[in-house]
């Protein structure tokens, strides 16, 4: 008795261990790669930080690189405020447009397979470098706009003015504008939850359709019954996913300021201070829409 | 004969009756709305890539043209390549080329590496760390990498080892970070991959792991050989995003490449400094400009092309999301 249990103790200790030595790669880089900096990226945040030849040297300076953040640099405030909505205006906007355009790749219908392609096809030409010979390329706005369609749809007066004329409230107006406008960039943000989205699509079992068929339930009602509440707990995922993209994309200003203010400024800790109230602002909207929207997901019992 | 004309008539019946139902209206509506809105999608997203070719294969005379728009007037075999080649000269390309795919397959292969191990790792050993990793590894992905990117710098710049090496090296300029950062996890994205990596293996079933180590494989046996060939297709997808993102990424590069512009992208956005004088006109740095980029994407392009039917295939068959 006792002899087995010692066995059952260092098999499970053995299970534990070899856990651990999988995962030993992501902890090694998570303590030197990203923790050790992280500490030190708030140290860097309250000093002045200079680099010679030899390394690095600090000066402390308290709150200073704060202060010039918000106060004396002239485009942070702004940049950050428009990112920030930026964000927050690309979250709903992606979120249905992906989750339309999963049901419908969900479908079958004829060019499927092509339309998928096509739909992940921003994945790979989302590049930083497409954007800046686009910036730099004069004739681009002249070439590149989808005549027609996009283009007089977003500066249109007559939908501003049937917008008005129907009542909807100011600011959705504003939305809904703004939304208009960012068409081809919504689409583009779009591919992984798209992705993500027709996963979890497939993912639900056919079985469940078919018993609320038989029990009468409409099109409609199983969409709502069915598909919406599982598929819910992937809102989530995507609404971090597109948070956490919206870091990298070529079209973020905000990164392009933090870089510039560290490596043509040379002001690392402002740099820094920056950073910190970027990410303080991020973890502030995922905390709110966490606490708004978990209770409200299901999750299916397995 | 009878029953055939009789199914005959019963098809006639069925035929008439079909259009009379308000549901074959309704499908064949949604089916034509359907096609518009997909096609409509479609076209906005290849539009700006064939603009691009379109432009590339231009002259200047096509571009002030108002009355061309997608096929160049002025057509020949010089006109049309002679774009390409001023470029393929001007920035060395092949070499950019062959540099930035050299370290997008370093980081892909280090990154699929990794991501599968922790991911396996995760989904398949209960240990008390198991469930704060998983944690560490979605809170990696939140911050913004620019939080550690300077720190990261200063430790590759004056790289000593975490403090083994009396003589600091410098590593900015090499492959090394990329190197260091992609066999731990830490590159750009790589949470996601290990996220990705660990759904997918929690999906797989218990039973076979467990028979083989009833069998008397050991952890490692399993892995490799049951585990991993199984796990072909979501390896397939963190490799393509990563070599892809890598391929693309200029935010890193820069940082840890900075003097040196050996990279594509670097080479690509100095062309207008390249053909910036009096010589040239504004028209023919605009294809100039397109060109450049055609020549950027058609890589990744044809990659993509070959490797999209297992890709979409993936979202099929596993569970990015479990």
């Amino acid at each position: 008795m006792k002899n087995r249990r010692r066995l059952r103790l260092t098999l499970a200790r053995k299970h534990a261990l070899w856990g651990y030595i999988f995962t030993a790669p992501f902890t090694i880089g998570f303590i030197l790669f990203f923790l050790a900096p992280m500490v030190q990226s708030i140290e860097f945040a309250f000093h002045k930080l200079t680099i010679t030849p030899a390394g690095f040297q600090l000066e402390n300076v308290g709150w200073e690189n704060f202060r010039y953040a918000l106060q004396v640099d002239a485009d942070f405030l702004q940049v950050f405020t428009e990112t920030i909505i930026g964000v927050l205006v690309d979250i709903p906007a992606v979120i249905i447009f992906s989750f339309f355009a999963a049901s419908i790749l969900n479908q079958r219908f004829r060019g499927r397979a092509l339309a998928r392609v096509i739909f992940f096809m921003p994945l790979i030409l989302t590049a930083e470098i497409i954007f800046n010979l686009e910036a730099q390329d004069i004739f681009h706005h002249m070439r590149a706009y989808v005549p027609g369609a996009v283009g007089a749809f977003s500066g249109s007066q007559a939908l501003v003015s049937f917008l008005y004329q129907i009542r909807i409230p100011l600011g959705l107006i504003d939305y809904i504008i703004l939304a208009v406008s960012q068409i081809p960039e919504i689409i583009n943000a779009s591919a992984i939850p798209i992705l993500v989205f027709l996963a979890g699509l497939q993912s639900i079992p056919s079985s469940l359709y078919e018993c609320a068929k038989i029990e009468g339930a409409t099109g409609w009602e199983s969409f709502w019954k069915i598909t919406f509440p599982l598929i819910s707990p992937l809102f989530l995922t995507n609404i971090v996913y597109i948070i956490v993209d919206s870091f990298t994309t070529p079209s973020n200003q905000l990164t392009d300021l933090i870089y510039n203010t560290a490596w043509l400024r040379n002001m690392f800790g402002a740099s820094v201070a920056m950073t910190w109230l970027y990410f303080a602002a991020i973890g502030l909207i995922i905390i709110v829409i966490f606490a708004v929207l978990a209770r409200r997901v299901v999750y299916m019992e397995e | 004969m009878g029953i055939k004309t009789r199914a005959n008539a019963l098809d006639q019946v069925r035929y008439k009756h079909k259009f009379r139902t308000s549901s074959f209206w309704v499908s064949t509506a949604w089916s034509l709305i359907r096609g518009v809105l997909v096609a409509g999608i479609c076209f906005i997203i290849v539009y700006p890539v064939l603009i691009k070719i379109s432009s590339s294969l231009m002259t200047e005379e096509d571009l002030f043209d108002l009355t061309v728009r997608w096929i160049p007037k002025r057509f020949s075999m010089k006109t049309m390549l002679g774009n390409y080649a001023d470029i393929y000269r001007e920035i060395d390309y092949l070499h950019a080329f062959a540099n930035s795919a050299a370290l997008a397959l370093t980081v892909a292969v280090l990154q699929a590496a990794s991501c599968t191990l922790v991911g396996y790792g995760l989904a398949r050993f209960k240990f008390l760390a198991n469930n704060l990793l998983f944690a560490l590894v979605i809170f990696t992905l939140l911050v913004p990498p620019q939080m550690v990117t300077i720190p990261l710098f200063l430790n590759f710049r004056f790289f000593d080892l975490f403090g083994l090496l009396k003589q600091p090296l410098n590593l900015i300029g090499t492959f090394w970070p990329f190197v260091l950062t992609s066999m731990t996890g830490m590159g750009l994205k790589n949470g996601l991959f290990i996220y990705i990596m660990r759904q997918f293996f929690k999906g797989m079933p218990k039973s076979l792991e467990e028979a083989a180590l009833v069998d008397g494989a050991g952890h490692l046996r399993t892995f490799f050989a049951i585990m991993l060939p199984g796990a072909k297709v979501s390896l397939l997808i963190v490799f393509l995003f990563s070599f892809v993102w890598q391929y693309n990424d200029m935010f890193l590069t820069q940082m840890y490449m900075q003097q040196s512009s050996v990279l594509l992208p670097f080479r690509l956005e100095s062309l207008t400094l390249i053909f910036d004088n009096l010589d040239y006109s504004d028209e023919y740095i605009s294809i100039i400009l397109n060109t450049g980029m055609v020549m950027f994407i058609t890589p990744i392009l044809i990659m993509y092309a070959f490797l999209q039917r297992y890709f979409i295939e993936s979202v099929e068959r596993t569970g990015i999301v479990g």
